[in-house]
């Protein structure tokens, strides 16, 4: 019986969500009280990979060839189905990543394992069975759901559970492919990243703008209050149906749900969809010139006010505070 | 060219939702629900792909006899036919093998779903349905085109996106910019009537997971206003209150 997390990374390079995964992870194996194995596929430095210790994984196994370099749901559901059967895996955790959402549900059904996914707290264990925290009806609510059967699968979300520092010293392991010729049937053809940008579903701080800014052409002042926070963008539906924004920006019940640990609203109102998808941030400012704008009633901090005249006062204000800081 | 679009019936977008009083069921009194917003333009973009008759659309729902309004608004849409599994679905692990056993013998070049329910959330019906008929399948996709058989597809990834591409059948799931959704016409909510609608038995199955129960989010203390005059405080409440920065 062990435990097996499955490490996620951009070309070679661990996010924090993986380090997030792994410190989850660990803590289901305590409760469990046995060892922590981690699964890297693709292209990976050696130090890279025994970093993985720092976060208590005790194993890591390590497998790569030439066709393994991109995603691929089912090869990697075919190595990690076999790594788990040969390591006598009960829990598998991975993230809920985009990628997540291509691999666990495969996984889930060549294992036949209950899975969860959007997990956002520990799982309470009994006996065989285990019940866990997940987020449902798309933010307005949580599900504690039962998973039975000998095999488990916890998809976590992001933001959703802190990063835990305690060092053991990891033995890396490179394994041999045991995924299947026919497994490759996607091929990748570009990966398109947008260098200078925050990833938005794993993002700390968000500022997110609506119609309140009057029109795409300015943005810029949204834009530049993102960076001196250090923040991702994001926008409202009305803003990426009117195509001021791409899709991907798109924040709220039928787009992306976040839970950073700050949520700048600029001239979004909060129609209910919108606020399904920031209800679990930690922290939420709200700038709106209406006061009766609903999106006050779940808000942390308001300041009413034209969107216009207060952003770049505030972009202000915290490249001071970054300056002195 | 057949496509198979798998729907799922959901709340409304603005429903407050709200819980039995042991919080183990949904209170579903007064709530509107519709077709799911993802499975919608899922559906959207197989009768994109089928304009002019190049193909033939086939809806499917795993769902008690309450589904069929919306199963009538998928037909109305411009599916050609629908069928339903009688059954309450559990999780995503029973409604993907549902529809597995339906779709099984049917030869479909290309099953879509929605990229998740606004309900469940799980994402988890598109992939099983590929490991279940062993398919390649595409998580979340904003982009879809066919060449022959051959389709290019574009998948979500964070912080950017990933082209990808596949010879038919495969499945993919559905994200907003997939397609332009439609609206259904006079013509297409008439003849959605007599199109064929085949109720199916389903399957019996082991469960793997069960709702125990439901919670809301915890409510927010009261908003603490910041003077408009005085911007730079919400600095230092950030800083020093909520250390969020």
């Amino acid at each position: 019986m062990s435990v097996l997390v499955y490490v996620e990374h951009a070309e070679g390079t661990f996010k924090k969500s993986t380090f997030e995964v792994v410190s989850y992870a660990k803590a289901i194996a305590q409760q469990l009280n046995t060892n922590l194995v981690a699964l890297a596929i693709g292209n990976l430095a050696a130090d890279q990979l025994s970093s993985l210790g720092t976060y208590g994984a005790q194993k890591v196994l390590h497998v790569n060839d030439a066709q393994l370099g991109t995603f691929n749901a089912q090869a990697y559901t075919s190595i990690l189905s076999d790594v788990a059967q040969k390591e006598g895996v009960t829990v598998v955790v991975l993230a809920n990543s985009f990628s997540g959402k291509g691999l666990a549900p495969r996984l889930a059904v060549r294992l036949k394992a209950g899975l969860a996914s959007g997990v956002v707290a520990l799982p309470t264990l009994q006996g065989a069975s285990l019940t866990v925290k997940r987020t449902a009806y798309s933010g307005k609510a949580f599900a504690h759901v039962k998973l039975s059967g000998a095999n488990h699968i916890l998809a976590l979300n992001a933001n959703s559970y802190p990063i835990h520092e305690q060092p053991v010293s990891a033995e890396v392991i490179s394994l041999t492919s045991t995924a299947k010729a026919s497994d490759f049937k996607v091929t990748v053809k570009e990966i398109v990243r947008a260098s200078n940008k925050i990833s938005l579903p794993e993002a700390d701080l968000v500022v997110s703008a609506g119609r309140g800014m009057k029109g795409p052409e300015n943005w810029h002042l949204i834009e530049d209050l993102a960076q001196s926070f250090g923040a991702a963008t994001a926008c409202s539906k009305p803003v990426s149906d009117a195509g001021w924004r791409p899709h991907e920006e798109h924040v709220g019940q039928t787009g992306i749900a976040v839970s950073p640990n700050l949520y700048i609203a600029v001239g979004i109102s909060g129609a209910i969809q919108h606020l399904a998808g920031v209800s679990s941030s930690k922290t939420i400012v709200v700038i709106n010139k209406d006061p009766e704008a609903p999106f006050f009633k779940v808000a942390d901090y308001g300041i009413v006010g034209d969107a216009m005249e207060i952003v770049p006062q505030l972009t202000a204000a915290m490249k001071a505070y970054t300056q002195n800081g | 060219m057949k496509i198979l679009v798998c729907i799922s019936n959901v709340p409304d977008t603005t429903t407050k939702i709200t819980f039995n009083s042991d919080n183990t069921e949904f209170n579903t009194s007064g709530v509107q629900f519709i077709l799911n917003p993802y499975d919608e333009v899922a559906l959207s973009k197989a009768i994109d792909l089928c304009e002019g008759g190049k193909g033939t659309i086939t809806v499917i729902n795993v769902g008690e006899a309450s589904t069929e309004p919306t199963i009538r608004k998928a037909l109305a849409i411009g599916a050609d036919e629908a069928v339903r599994i009688d059954a309450t679905p559990s999780d995503a692990y029973f409604v993907a093998y549902q529809i597995a056993a339906y779709a099984k013998d049917k030869n479909f070049d290309m099953i879509l779903t929605g990229r998740e329910s606004i309900d469940y959330n799980s994402a988890q019906v598109a992939a099983m349905l590929g490991e279940f008929l062993d398919l390649p399948s595409i998580s979340i996709i904003k982009k879809l085109d066919l060449n022959g058989n051959k389709a290019t597809l574009s998948r979500e990834i964070e912080g950017g996106k990933e082209i990808v591409e596949v010879e038919g059948p495969f499945v993919a799931s559905c994200a907003e910019g997939v397609a332009e959704w439609k609206i259904p016409n006079m013509r297409g909510i008439m003849s959605a009537r007599t199109k064929p609608l085949e109720v199916l038995a389903a399957q019996s199955l082991e469960t793997l997971s069960v709702v125990e129960k439901f919670e809301t989010p915890t409510p927010r203390g009261a908003v603490k206003m910041v003077d408009a005059a005085n911007v730079s405080q919400l600095v230092d409440l950030l800083h020093n209150e909520a250390k969020v920065i």
